[in-house]
């Protein structure tokens, strides 16, 4: 049986299974890299498709508002109660307005903000332009004279660039209002007194490293998106599929990218 | 023959693995002519058509357009190449997210650049070719039924006046009536613009009606080839099991 004797193979030669996936993942490396510079290539040159970006941008950016903002409020209300509850312990309850700040701006805006665009906008990505493929509406649209790059992949991207990091300014906002709410109506602390700790505290790099975290998450979440759509086969099982890995993939890149830049950026003051 | 090909394929080679889809093809289809490649499932007529759009990229062989190779080409050149094509996909591959006149009129509006007044007066044109009423011009896809759904297919095809048309199983899944509507379709609009036309299909019916000659494909060559007038009078073994649908013969069932 041929599965048996696949089976057997595998057993005795481990090294041969492991040599297979290592070229796999090697390979997988290269036609992700690929297909981002392809992408890049063709959002950053003419021709550009107006139509197409606004769409994105509205997709993108506008719909996702309230899910990030209702994640931002929260994630900020509890990370005031825990930062208030846990530096009581060493008398640090009063510094918690700058903690929360910090937390947020630094962190947990652009990070959750990502994941959350990974969920929303990395699997809709994939689903829309894996079924495309597989009912030939990019190889129509390549005989129809146009790029599929330019047209489908290039605005995505250049959305996801540029929507991520105005979302995560919005979580930052709504973030620090939601710990400043709970710090106001549970905790007792005054509210102009707050509002002036945070802004007295807060260094312009806090925000802007944050919006830069941003920006490469959101080349992350169009790219894992459109890259997985685009190369989804097997019909409505393979568009699934490119789903699951669309936001698999998106949430641990970004992940691992995150600690990078928080590694990089603390080198570089 | 002296005259040069429209298009030909010489000596195509296609690979999936180790199975030769195409195995040295050659087939060539003069200018104005309408050719139909039969064959039964898996036999390699999908590919034939993708390798000359430049959708799969053959091993080996020549595919030549007006007698130059088109193997190979950049995307840029592609790009031009296409405007001289127009292809009615099987399931008509209508882009969902956009109504049928920008549909009929993406490539004016995409790659042309025609302002949009003037493209969807001419989508509109087109749509009046194909017999569809003007008013589903502003629909979407999924608001159209399959039959209708081809007909814009075939008006996206038509609409910048190609010289070169193909037609992927043009009536797959389509009743016997709308398919023979669609047949009759295609033969007038590649009359009407003197077009060639290659097309694919295991409808004996649509390729006796759309095409002058019929070419059998089997195990990634061509194994018949003749008038239309002759498939069922041919005496090919290949022909005669696929004509017949007699599961005994030189085709193996397929798997």
């Amino acid at each position: 049986m041929a599965a048996g004797e696949a089976a057997r193979k595998v057993a005795v030669n481990p090294i041969q299974a492991l040599g297979r996936s290592t070229l796999a993942a090697v390979r997988m490396v290269g036609s992700v890299g690929v297909f981002a510079a392809r992408g890049t290539a063709a959002a950053l040159s003419p021709p550009w498709f107006p139509g197409q970006l606004l769409r994105q941008f509205m997709a993108i950016g506008f719909f996702s508002l309230p899910v990030v903002g209702l994640t931002a409020v929260f994630t900020g209300a509890a990370l005031a109660l825990n930062i208030f509850t846990g530096g009581g312990r060493f008398n640090a309850e009063q510094v918690m307005p700058q903690i929360v700040a910090l937390g947020i701006t630094r962190e947990l805006g652009p990070v959750l903000a990502a994941l959350m665009l990974a969920g929303r906008v990395s699997a809709a990505i994939a689903a829309e332009i894996g079924a495309m493929r597989a009912t030939e509406q990019i190889d129509a649209m390549r005989t129809l004279s146009t790029d599929p790059f330019r047209y489908l992949v290039g605005p995505r991207l250049l959305a996801g660039v540029l929507m991520l990091p105005l979302l995560t300014a919005v979580a930052d906002t709504i973030g620090v209002a939601g710990g400043w709410l709970v710090a106001t109506r549970v905790l007792e602390f005054n509210p102009t007194i707050y509002i002036r700790n945070t802004i007295d505290f807060l260094e312009s790099w806090d925000i802007v490293s944050g919006l830069i975290k941003a920006a490469v998450f959101g080349f992350i979440v169009a790219l894992m998106g459109c890259y997985h759509g685009y190369n989804a086969s097997g019909g409505a099982r393979g568009v699934g599929r490119a789903t699951t890995h669309a936001v698999v993939s998106s949430a641990i890149l970004i992940f691992a990218s995150d600690y990078l830049l928080t590694t990089f950026f603390t080198h570089m003051s | 023959m002296t005259q040069i090909p429209k298009l030909a394929w010489k000596g195509v080679t296609k690979r999936f693995g180790d199975r030769a889809v195409l195995d040295g093809l050659d087939l060539s289809v003069a200018p104005g002519r309408s050719l139909v490649i039969i064959g039964g499932s898996g036999q390699g007529k999908s590919v034939t058509i993708k390798t000359a759009l430049g959708l799969m990229r053959p091993e080996a062989g020549q595919i030549e357009l007006d007698g130059e190779n088109i193997v190979g080409l950049t995307e840029s050149q592609r790009r031009k190449l296409f405007s001289r094509i127009g292809v009615l996909f099987q399931g008509a591959a209508l882009f969902d997210s956009l109504s049928i006149w920008e549909n009929i009129a993406f490539r004016l509006l995409n790659a042309d650049g025609v302002p949009r007044k003037e493209a969807r007066e001419r989508a509109i044109e087109a749509l009046e070719q194909v017999r569809l009423d003007p008013a589903v011009a502003d629909r979407f896809p999924s608001e159209l039924s399959g039959g209708m759904q081809k007909r814009a297919g075939l008006a996206r095809a038509v609409v910048a006046q190609p010289e070169i048309l193909f037609f992927d199983e043009p009536t797959t899944g389509l009743d016997p009536i709308t398919a023979a509507a669609i047949n009759e379709l295609i033969s007038h609009q590649v009359r009407r613009l003197g077009s060639t036309a290659i097309s694919i299909t295991h409808d004996l019916a649509s390729a006796q009606t759309i095409g002058d000659e019929i070419a059998m494909l089997h195990g990634g060559k061509i194994v018949w080839r003749g008038p239309a007038a002759d498939l069922r009078t041919t005496d090919n073994p290949y022909v005669r099991q696929f004509v017949e649908g007699r599961p005994d013969g030189p085709i193996a069932h397929a798997v």
